[in-house]
């Protein structure tokens, strides 16, 4: 009946006076990617946990395909998987051991497991370090092998949890890659990260959690958009010109002109974008030499800051 | 399938490929459900794998069982024996006792550094029978303790042990002692959901495991000891246990202590094994 694919009523956990996770209410449909988007502590990972059966709220209810994550916790078993810090393989053990042990987890018989194993190894480009020790893999093979062991068995849903923190470009792009085709084949995947670009890159909605408390949701385009039609980036050639550049700005799109922390560089959220010609021209008549001078919409890092009030990457440690 | 230095490189160069990735998601067919039995099996496995890669994990059952045989032997022979060799006979069936209890504490240890890591999670967020991680893992720790019980028994022939009940009856001994140690080990899985550190847990565990095995009649005749302490001792489930090995190796009739032990042994796996499925639901 349910087309959705994660349907929650104010999902709440407690620890202590925190409130982690503070009435979630989210309606996520099939197929696609999610992104779930929120700085350290804001209760994507305890939300995520809650809706993968792992912890039990305190308050509200969840159903993830249908099924209730607290009645039916093993129909959500079956059908969902895991990665990253929500759940990691054994750093001790190889990982061809790694993916049989899970195989046989699964029902798999040992020779159908070996099989299976060695089929995901082959198909993610470890049958080289297939003996090795995963703690000795490189950062990139850390991550192939931690969504090789989340699809030993197809899931319907997959929770995919920072799958390209601290990865070089190019194996960004190879796990993105690899994302796409789980969502070409129909998995739903919900994304969690901390890169904008990331969830520009690859979720079809997202939804931003600050707090416990989801504050936003849409598409990558309609969360740019609630911020201000456009955003104008100054970036002056010498820092020194930044004040007067700073009033010259503010005079003629009579708006509030923010410094970012690049000491050359100036925005501006503007709703009347025919001022903006004539600032350039106050700014050229001036003497004041632009390193660059653009009018687009707005970085999903500054609608995160708009919304929350503070940028993404902040790595504020809050106590779970 | 074998690894070849030179070939190494050149494989971990490969990309992942999607279309066999998209193979791999297509062809995975869903295997029926596994069995309880099997996937505490497949758990056992797991930590016998993990001997294998990590060897250093054998240290605590090889060297501490031989440390502490030779040091009490040695310590207490001549005061409480007249003789080591006298001393022997009396403590070989204890200290094995002693060896294995002590080393059971590594379970809760264990147990914590995959929570802490992670990897249980995935264990958790798996559709089979909830306990089998747990179980697995204390089966899988019966090997370790096996090693433990025929390193400390050579030690212990060595020193001059002359079991009266021979082969059979040292082997029947070890055996109610591993069954004990497992149901012990429930203690420290629960431990384990409850603390967050290895270092608490151990703490806890010494604190348990002391009084347990010091306050026993593993290395004296309880007869000199004093009212109280005498009390604590026979109500002491290690006491039984005790016995009922002594009894088993040197070919004694032991009449009720195993009883007593397997007794305790359950009880042990019914309360605290509730009680780490009770935790294992929402651990810390």
């Amino acid at each position: 009946m349910t087309e959705l694919a994660i349907e929650t009523n104010g999902l709440t956990k407690i620890y202590g006076d925190t409130r982690a996770v503070d009435g979630v209410d989210l309606a996520i449909p099939r197929g696609g990617v999610h992104g779930f988007l929120g700085p350290n502590g804001a209760g994507k990972t305890t939300t995520i946990r809650m809706l993968a059966t792992l912890i039990r709220p305190d308050a509200g209810s969840a159903r993830v395909l249908g099924f209730d994550t607290e009645r039916e916790a093993d129909e959500v078993r079956s059908r969902v998987s895991l990665t990253g810090q929500f759940a990691s393989v054994d750093e001790d053990l190889p990982g061809r051991d790694n993916l049989r042990l899970l195989a046989k987890l699964y029902g798999y018989s040992s020779a159908a497991a070996a099989a299976r194993a060695d089929e995901l190894l082959e198909a993610f480009g470890l049958t080289g370090a297939a003996g090795r020790q995963v703690k000795k893999y490189s950062g990139g093979m850390r991550r192939r092998i931690d969504i090789a062991a989340s699809i030993v068995v197809t899931p319907e849903l997959l929770f995919l949890d920072e799958p390209t923190t601290g990865l070089d470009p190019r194996s960004r792009n190879e796990v993105w890659d690899v994302v796409r085709a789980m969502v070409d084949f129909g998995t739903t995947v919900l994304l969690t990260t901390q890169y904008l670009d990331e969830a520009d890159q690859l979720a079809d909605r997202i939804s931003v959690i600050d707090h416990g408390k989801v504050i936003a949701e849409g598409t990558s385009t309609e969360l740019k958009a609630s911020v201000g039609s456009g955003t104008v980036h100054v970036r002056v050639m010498h820092r020194d010109d930044r004040p007067t550049a700073k009033d010259i700005l503010a005079r003629e799109l009579a708006t509030e002109i923010e410094e970012a922390n690049d000491p050359q560089l100036l925005v501006a959220n503007v709703t009347d974008t025919g001022r903006v010609t004539r600032a350039l021209t106050s700014l050229e008549d001036s003497g004041i030499a632009l390193a660059q001078f653009s009018l687009g919409q707005p970085t999903l890092d500054e609608v995160f800051l708009a919304l929350t009030g503070k940028p993404v990457e902040s790595d504020e440690e809050v106590a779970a | 399938m074998t690894t070849q230095t030179a070939t190494e490189s050149a494989f971990e160069e490969t990309a992942p490929r999607a279309s066999a990735i998209s193979h791999a998601l297509a062809s995975s067919p869903r295997p029926p459900r596994p069995t309880a039995l099997s996937t505490s099996l497949t758990f056992g496995q797991r930590a016998l794998l993990k001997i294998r890669h990590v060897p250093e994990q054998l240290f605590d059952v090889t060297l501490f069982p031989v440390m502490m045989t030779l040091l009490f032997t040695w310590l207490f022979g001549g005061a409480i024996a007249g003789s080591t060799n006298a001393y022997i006979q009396f403590l070989a069936p204890g200290v094995l006792v002693q060896s294995v209890l002590m080393i059971t504490m590594y379970t809760g240890v264990t147990l914590r550094t995959d929570i802490d890591k992670g990897v249980f999670d995935r264990f958790r967020s798996l559709p089979i029978w909830r306990p089998s991680a747990l179980v697995g893992m204390l089966l899988g720790d019966a090997v370790r303790f096996t090693i433990a019980s025929v390193i400390t028994a050579i030690v212990c022939l060595g020193l001059g042990w002359r079991p009266a009940g021979g082969f059979t009856g040292v082997v029947v001994g070890v055996l109610l002692l591993l069954v004990f140690a497992f149901s012990l080990g429930w203690i420290w899985t629960f431990l384990s959901m409850i603390l967050r550190t290895p270092n608490a847990i151990m703490g806890a565990a010494m604190f348990v495991l002391m009084p347990l095995t010091f306050g026993s009649n593993i290395f004296v005749d309880p007869s000199t000891m004093p009212g109280w302490l005498q009390a604590w001792v026979n109500v002491n489930p290690v006491s039984h246990l005790v016995n009922s090995v002594r009894g088993l190796m040197n070919d004694v009739s032991v009449g009720s202590e195993v009883l007593w032990t397997l007794g305790w042994s359950a009880a042990l796996v019914v309360v605290f094994g509730s009680l780490t499925m009770w935790k294992y639901r929402d651990p810390r």
